[in-house]
C-alpha cells in the first residue's frame, strides 16, 4: 500500500505565503530537498496526520536565491544551511545561518561551482 | 551578561560513536547554546545513483548504515517499486516485516547498552549486547548477513524463510523476549537509571512537533507519530499503535524504545502467523521514470528517501533525509539550558546515526 502525494508547484513569490498557510493548516515540516537538473528543484515536504503535501519550487542556477522559511518553521536552518553549504544557493534571512560552518567536508563545496561539478568515479556499469 | 565560554564537543568524544560536533557556548555550567556541525565523514553516495544501475543501487542504499541497513534497503526499494508500479508478492512484503522488526529490535538493544554505558552501568551494558547478538543470530540464520542483509531487492526479496524455520525462530524469540524482559525491567526500576536520565533534557509535545522530530524522540514527547501507519509492506494488515510517553525528557525517550522492543516482538509473532505462502519475488523488466517520496519507519524515526527515474537504467536524483537530521533542532532545543554535565546523556537520547545522516 503506498500514500498518495501531492505535488503543488510555487514560485518564489508565492512561497513565503503558501508556508505560512501551511503552519497554520498545522503541518510539520519533514524535509526540504534540493534536485539540480536544468534548474534547481527545492522540494517542502510536509506532513499532517500521514497526509503528504509537496511545494514545489523551480529556480535558475544562475539565480539561486532563496527567502528562509525560519521565520514560521524555525527547524528549516538544517535543511536551508544545507541548501547553502551543498549547493551554494543563498537563502536570505536563516534564523540560525552558520555561514557555510555546517557541512565541514573533506571535498570541494558547494557542487555546483561552474567547472568544478562533482561527478561520481566510472564504474563498469557506467560505461556501458 | 555573565563570561562566556565555548567548548569544542566532538567530533570524537567517549559518548559519541560517532564523528559529530558541536560548539558548546556556556554560562559557568550552563550551556546557553549549542552550535552544530556535520559532515565529517560525508560520502557522497546519493551521486552514486547516476553511475550504478537502479538495480544495484540497493546495495549502496544498505551501506549508508550498518544499524538500519535493511530499512534503507527496503525505503529504496519501494521507491522504485512504486514509480515501475511492480506488485510485489504478499510473501515478501511479509518477510520485509519480519526482517524491519528485526533491525529495530537490535538497534533499540545497541542503544540501551550504549545508554548504560553512559550511565556508568557496564554490566547492564553487556547484558543488553548479548541479547542482541542473540537477535543477530537469528538474522544471520534467516538473512545471510549480521550487519548488512542484502535480502531486499526491486521485486521483493532474495531469500525466502520456510515455515518450519520460522516457526522455531517464533519459539527461539519467546525465549529471547523473556530475557529481554529482566534487562528492560531493570531500565524500569532501577533507581540509577531514572535519576540519570529523568528531567533531563525536556522536549514539549508542542515543540517536538513545531521542531519536526521523529522517532521515539517525537513519541517520547507524546506525539503520537509512527510512520509504519501509513501501511506500507503489510503493516496495514497488522496491529499495533505507536508507542508514547509524555514526560518528553531523556528517561520517557528510553522508555518508548524499551516498549518497542516488545512491540517489534508481538509484530514479528503476527506477520508469522498471518504470511502466506508464494513467490519471494517477481522479475522485473525496464527502467524507472518518475519520482516518489517513500517514507517508512526507521528504529529512529521517519526517513525520507526520495527517488527520481528518467526512463533510463540509472536515476536522475536519490536522496535520503534520515531520521538523525531531522531531530538536530529539537537537539539544539534540548541542549540550550541544560548543564554541561548532560550533554552527552541528551545528545545520546536522540540515538544519533551519524552514517546516515552523513550519507
Amino acid at each position: 500500500m503506498f500514500e498518495e502525494q501531492e505535488i503543488v508547484q510555487v514560485t518564489r513569490e508565492e512561497l513565503l505565503d503558501r508556508i505560512l498557510s501551511m503552519s497554520n493548516e498545522g503541518y510539520r515540516l519533514v524535509q526540504i530537498g534540493c534536485t539540480k537538473m536544468e534548474a534547481f528543484q527545492i522540494d517542502y515536504t510536509f506532513d499532517k496526520d500521514y497526509k503528504f503535501l509537496d511545494l514545489r519550487l523551480m529556480i535558475p542556477i544562475e539565480d539561486a536565491q532563496l527567502p528562509s522559511i525560519t521565520g514560521v518553521y524555525g527547524c528549516a536552518f538544517t535543511y536551508e544551511n544545507e541548501l547553502h553549504d551543498l549547493f551554494g544557493i543563498q537563502v536570505e534571512g536563516i534564523s540560525l545561518n552558520y555561514d557555510g560552518n555546517f557541512y565541514r567536508i573533506p571535498v570541494v563545496a558547494p557542487f555546483n561551482i561552474p567547472g568544478k561539478e562533482h561527478e561520481p568515479e566510472e564504474t563498469p556499469e557506467s560505461k556501458e | 551578561m555573565q563570561n562566556r565560554t565555548v567548548i569544542p564537543f566532538g567530533p570524537q568524544h567517549p559518548v559519541l560513536p560517532e564523528p559529530i560536533h558541536f560548539d558548546l557556548v556556556l554560562e559557568d555550567e550552563t550551556v546557553v547554546e549549542a552550535i552544530p556541525s556535520i559532515g565529517f565523514i560525508h560520502r557522497g553516495l546519493e551521486l552514486l545513483c547516476r553511475k550504478k544501475p537502479y538495480q544495484d543501487m540497493v546495495y549502496i542504499a544498505e551501506r549508508i548504515c550498518g544499524i538500519c541497513s535493511f530499512i534503507h534497503g527496503l525505503g529504496y526499494s519501494q521507491g522504485v517499486e512504486k514509480i515501475m508500479e511492480i506488485p510485489i508478492p504478499e510473501r515478501a512484503l511479509y518477510l520485509r516485516v519480519f526482517w524491519s522488526e528485526l533491525s529495530r529490535i537490535h538497534s533499540h538493544l545497541l542503544w540501551l547498552g550504549l545508554t548504560a554505558d553512559a550511565a556508568g552501568f557496564e554490566s547492564l551494558f553487556n547484558h543488553c549486547w548479548r541479547v542482541r547478538e542473540y537477535i543477530l543470530d537469528v538474522i544471520e540464520e534467516t538473512a545471510g548477513g549480521r550487519v548488512i542483509f542484502g535480502v531486499c531487492k526491486v521485486g521483493g526479496v532474495r531469500r525466502d524463510v520456510d515455515n518450519d524455520t520460522l516457526k522455531r525462530i517464533l519459539a527461539r524469540l519467546e525465549e529471547i523476549e523473556a530475557d529481554y524482559n529482566t534487562i528492560a525491567d531493570v531500565f524500569k526500576k532501577d533507581y540509577t537509571m531514572r535519576h540519570r536520565f529523568s528531567g533531563v533534557g525536556v522536549l514539549s509535545k508542542e515543540d517536538a512537533y513545531k521542531l519536526g522530530a521523529v522517532g521515539p524522540t517525537a513519541r517520547g514527547s507524546d506525539v503520537a507519530q509512527d510512520l509504519r501507519k501509513l501501511g506500507y509492506a503489510v503493516y496495514d494488515e497488522l496491529d499495533f499503535e505507536p508507542v508514547t510517553e509524555s514526560d518528553g525528557d531523556c528517561y520517557a525517550r528510553c522508555l518508548v524504545r524499551i516498549r518497542e522492543v516488545n512491540e517489534s516482538f508481538q509484530l514479528i509473532r503476527q506477520a508469522v502467523e498471518k504470511i502466506p505462502g508464494g513467490a519471494v519475488d517477481l522479475k522485473v523488466k525496464g527502467f524507472p521514470e518518475g519520482e516518489f517520496f517513500s517514507r517508512l519507519e526507521q528504529p529512529r524515526g521517519e526517513v525520507v528517501y526520495y527517488v527520481k527515474g528518467n526512463g533510463t537504467k540509472f536515476l536522475d536524483r536519490f536522496r535520503v533525509r534520515t531520521p538523525t537530521f531531522a531531530n538536530i533542532p529539537a537537539l539544539v532545543q534540548m541542549l540550550g539550558g541544560c548543564d554541561l554535565a548532560d550533554v552527552p546523556v541528551i545528545i545520546l537520547s536522540i540515538d544519533p546515526c551519524i552514517s546516515c545522516m552523513e550519507r
